[in-house]
């Protein structure tokens, strides 16, 4: 077990260093000045070319290509995201402050992908076609079409303004305060009703597969009660593809997050990543970015070890 | 099976297709979704028909009014038609959605037929980069390649097929991988046919299936990200109108006048719900075997929206 961590750790790597890489390609080395999103060329003619210059050489654009990464890394290394353009504020203090916010929304927006898409899936593939499942991927469909910004406002129209049950919008502080989960509930139904959707969709398709397995005959035929035939045998077996799904889902609410906290001025890192785009504050975008991508990096790793856990051929691969 | 499928020509090529046109007509919620779809192509090819308003003309004596018989969904907040400009932008929603999923189709299938064929270091080279892309989350690919370019149509064209390209790549890589083994394929070559003749008549014909079925999707896909990247600012630029877009300025009017927001966010819906529904019924079609057994496809879960 301790061999096959480590090899992922490693493999990891690679995938991490490439997320870095293409966050620093796509901000100094795209097409265009990196200078223009710092200083838009209107200002920049306003501001006067000593100014531009002392800018450019307080980020390093003055520098060759290779050197601008090699101190990027080195901050990065450092924890050191600059400091916001508009705010004058360290990065890594802005995003410390919002990390907690967005996981949060993301642990309740995922739970419930989970919980309903898990339950949801069994009971279609045990029922095949009948009406649950029908409805059930009807809804599952309907789901992945719908977009979320809209829905939540649709969630806020309904619950927010119109029967005043819930919050419309805003944050209420931490989870374990009454207001806090109050708050939480519109964006993480938006967040999360799109994943079971999809949860739903294959954790059907791998109970079907499984259900049609000899040990699973051969378990209806011991005679016992189609309960235990389904959550001790095929349950069980059905879980590795669920589990690529979930971690697939975890990097989708990670990155639907920008969308969401936008929705519902949740103060998380996707709202700070479109603050920084509107504002074109460019180290903000940087440090966003990279936090979101990492993460995303984390969560395969997260799953690749769930698997690990559940299905030890996987292990002694 | 899929090279079963399509590997006969001819008189068999027909019974083929025939049989793909009756699953398909079998197949209610595919055929929901091509009406729904071929309504909503009409309404962005007669706009113009359609409507006797401009989307672009303002009256600001009458904002915010609610649907009535002059304007069937209303007016904005600058008194210009809703219909109107929820018909333009189905213009838009629709070309985009076309050309973001064909360009990620035409280079990531190119890219992953030679990987698949060529195979050694640029395989291995080419297959590392695409893994190092399907690390980093689509959205936020797409959010940062708009923010980075400037937003605009052809920027987000751009950052779509950077966004599909993996992905169609892994698909066309993995269907020469085992077809580029098999007896007409060395058949081909024993004959002497030149390598690019293979790649198209052999292998690229072959691989068909599961490529157009993410396409398909993939359509719907760009539909929704273009719609959630106007909602932040970052597509297509005003006046020129766009869902995302609309909702998004609707939503400072969501108490008084709810139905700004309702009816484009409706008409994103329908148009990926009917290609949605089209994508799941053509896949059934071509691989029963999904149908069936319903293995999970890798690549066609990685592709979906990271959320919008």
């Amino acid at each position: 077990m301790r061999t096959y961590i480590l090899k992922r750790l490693f493999l990891a790597l690679p995938a991490l260093w490439g997320a870095v890489t293409l966050v620093f390609l796509a901000l100094h080395a795209a097409p265009g000045d990196p200078m223009d999103m710092i200083l838009p060329p209107d200002l920049a003619g306003a501001a006067g070319e000593e100014i531009v210059a002392r800018i450019r050489a307080e980020y390093g654009f003055d520098r060759p290509l290779y050197a601008q990464y090699l101190i990027y890394l080195g901050r990065l290394t450092r924890l050191d995201f600059g400091r916001s353009l508009r705010t004058h504020t360290p990065i890594v203090r802005d995003l410390a402050r919002r990390i907690p916010n967005t996981l949060q929304l993301g642990v309740i927006s995922l739970g419930i992908a989970a919980s309903l898409g898990v339950v949801l899936g069994v009971l279609s593939a045990v029922r095949r076609d009948s009406w649950i499942d029908n409805s059930t991927m009807f809804a599952a469909l309907f789901g992945v079409s719908i977009p979320n910004f809209w829905f939540g406002f649709m969630l806020m129209l309904l619950f927010g303004l119109y029967w005043r049950i819930l919050p419309p919008s805003g944050f209420g502080g931490p989870l374990y305060t009454p207001e806090g989960i109050r708050h939480a509930i519109l964006p993480a139904l938006t967040l999360g009703l799109a994943s079971a959707g999809i949860l739903a969709r294959f954790t059907r398709s791998s109970v079907l597969d499984i259900l049609g397995e000899d040990y699973v005959r051969t378990a209806r035929a011991k005679g016992l009660a189609e309960r235990v035939v389904i959550i001790r045998h095929a349950m069980k077996n059905a879980l590795i593809p669920i589990v690529t799904i979930l971690g697939i889902q975890l990097g989708a609410v990670l990155s639907g997050s920008v969308i969401v906290e936008t929705v519902f001025a949740w103060p998380g890192i996707g709202r700070y990543l479109v603050t920084g785009i509107n504002t074109r504050d460019f180290p903000v975008v940087q440090g966003a970015v990279l936090v979101v991508a990492v993460s995303f990096v984390l969560a395969n790793l997260l799953t690749d070890l769930a698997y690990a856990y559940i299905d030890p051929r996987v292990r002694y691969e | 099976m899929n090279e079963r499928i399509l590997s006969t020509t001819g008189p068999g090529q027909l019974t083929v297709m025939r049989r793909l046109g009756r699953r398909l007509r079998r197949n209610r919620g595919a055929g929901a979704g091509l009406v729904c779809l071929a309504l909503i192509a009409i309404m962005a090819a007669f706009a113009p028909a359609l409507t006797p308003h401009c989307y672009e003309r303002q009256n600001l004596l009458n904002r915010l009014a609610p649907p009535s018989a002059t304007h069937w969904m209303g007016t904005d907040e600058l008194g210009r038609d809703v219909f109107t400009r929820v018909a333009y932008g189905a213009r838009v929603s629709l070309l985009i959605g076309l050309f973001g999923s064909t360009g990620g189709l035409l280079v990531g299938v190119t890219v992953g037929l030679f990987c698949g064929y060529l195979g050694g270091r640029f395989d291995n080279l080419v297959s590392r980069f695409i893994d190092i892309m399907m690390a980093f989350p689509g959205v936020l690919l797409a959010i940062l390649i708009v923010s980075v370019l400037g937003p605009g149509t052809v920027n987000l064209i751009v950052a779509l097929t950077i966004w599909f390209t993996p992905t169609f790549s892994r698909i066309a890589r993995g269907s020469v991988l085992t077809l580029r083994g098999k007896e007409f394929v060395e058949a081909a070559r024993s004959l002497g046919a030149p390598h690019l003749r293979i790649i198209v008549q052999h292998l690229l014909v072959n691989s068909l299936s599961p490529i157009i079925v993410y396409f398909t999707l993939s359509v719907a896909t760009s539909i929704l990200v273009a719609a959630g990247l106007g909602f932040l600012g970052l597509g297509v630029q005003p006046p020129t109108p766009e869902w995302g877009a609309m909702v998004s300025t609707a939503r400072h009017y969501l108490r008084d006048a709810p139905f700004l927001s309702i009816f484009p966010g409706i008409a994103i819906f329908i148009t990926v719900l009917s290609i949605n529904f089209i994508g799941d019924a053509l896949r059934d079609a071509l691989d029963p075997r999904l149908k069936s057994i319903g293995r999970p496809n890798a690549a066609h879960h990685r592709a979906q929206p990271g959320g919008p």
